[in-house]
């Protein structure tokens, strides 16, 4: 979603905070992990700004702190580094490591990387739908390196490993990571 | 993370994670960064605990011995073409950086009256917008981001302080702008005052 740069000299505009209240809301409701973080991440009375990406993306931030970008369609997805610091939060799957280069590279993450031996994804009980937003690690790293919106359910992927997982997400050196708001 | 740091108690919940100082992944993401080495030897110097953890010969066998022959020669290809390419951009970069030179025009608005006009910044990583300002608050005069004639941007300084802004540009940005990068170019008609200048 991100693959080029983001152009420098966004300008961002202050959030009303009677909307700051239904995003903080909406928020909540797709990710119900980050219901004990969510006074440190978006306190109350913190101001929210919002800056126009292209594609029709906002971006929300406090401060310099990029929190989460909202597509026109579909549900807030967080940021990476909000996805570091709180890895717990959303739901994981892993992509064994010959699929990481691909994923950095910007590439659609296809279902084979995450159905093989380095792959992991969640048990039956926990299955994801497709629509979930996942944060995806690596075989061997700690540290998530990509976040978006799952295109099949997770068990499908199971029944038939063929085709793309996740498409347009947010991955580490994309041009969302490497914008820096000043 | 600001946010997190100001809640006092709550603190204990985020993680804090160490970004790498080159290429701005975390450190066990480097290796697919393309400047591995700089990145190496960044954490090296700078995190030797993480440093020891991921560079050990340890964790790089068992990072290999994960992979068939034919794939692990394939991504070393890769990653040496990434390298080389990212070795390109950096030359490429700094020899753009090195041949092209932040223009100082003086421009004649109305007889006595001039403008400074400021062409070449973004070229050194400057934004222009910041710099407008800055430089309108340095000489309290009028300072704005114009589009120049061939659509580039350009920074616009009302009244005459080419030499001024030369010396503060040193002065600031000394370190990103060699000084024979910056030229003070007088406009054409009426040379009479360059001796002035």
């Amino acid at each position: 979603m991100f693959k080029k740069e983001i152009p420098t000299g966004q300008r961002s505009s202050k959030v009303k905070s009677s909307v700051q209240r239904g995003i903080r809301q909406r928020f909540l409701d797709t990710y119900p992990g980050f219901e004990p973080y969510i006074d440190e991440v978006l306190p109350k009375k913190a101001q929210l700004d919002a800056v126009k990406l292209p594609d029709k993306c906002t971006l929300y931030t406090i401060d310099t702190t990029p929190l989460f970008y909202q597509p026109q369609d579909g549900p807030p997805v967080p940021h990476l580094k909000l996805v570091h610091a709180y890895p717990d939060a959303l739901p994981t799957v892993q992509i064994d490591r010959g699929a990481i280069r691909f994923v950095l590279s910007g590439a659609v993450l296809m279902a084979p990387g995450l159905t093989s031996a380095g792959g992991r994804l969640p048990e039956k009980e926990q299955a994801l739908e497709s629509g979930t937003v996942v944060a995806v690690k690596a075989e061997g790293k700690e540290l998530a390196c990509l976040v978006g919106v799952l295109k099949a359910g997770t068990e499908e992927m199971k029944a038939k490993p063929k085709g793309v997982a996740i498409d347009e997400g947010h991955y580490l050196g994309d041009g969302l990571w490497n914008f820096h708001l000043d | 993370m600001a946010e997190v740091a100001a809640s006092g108690p709550l603190e204990s919940h985020a993680q804090h994670v160490v970004y790498c100082g080159v290429c701005t992944l975390p450190p066990e993401y480097c290796e697919f960064g393309g400047t591995a080495k700089k990145c190496e030897e960044w954490l090296k110097e700078n995190n030797s605990d993480l440093y020891q953890r991921l560079y050990s010969d340890e964790a790089l066998n068992s990072n290999l011995s994960s992979l068939s022959v034919s794939v692990r020669e394939r991504v070393a290809r890769d990653a040496a073409k990434k390298e080389a390419k990212a070795a390109q951009v950096e030359a490429r970069d700094a020899e753009k950086k090195a041949s092209s030179k932040v223009q100082i025009k003086r421009v004649e608005r109305n007889k006595r009256k001039h403008v400074s006009v400021i062409a070449g910044l973004g070229i050194y990583g400057l934004e222009n917008k910041k710099v407008a300002k800055e430089l309108g608050k340095k000489f309290a005069t009028g300072s704005s981001v114009t589009k120049s004639a061939s659509g580039t941007e350009e920074i616009t300084v009302q009244g005459d302080v080419s030499d001024d802004i030369k010396d503060w540009l040193l002065d600031v940005y000394g370190k990103e702008i060699p000084e024979s990068n910056i030229e003070i170019i007088e406009d054409k008609k009426k040379k009479k005052a360059s001796d002035q200048a």
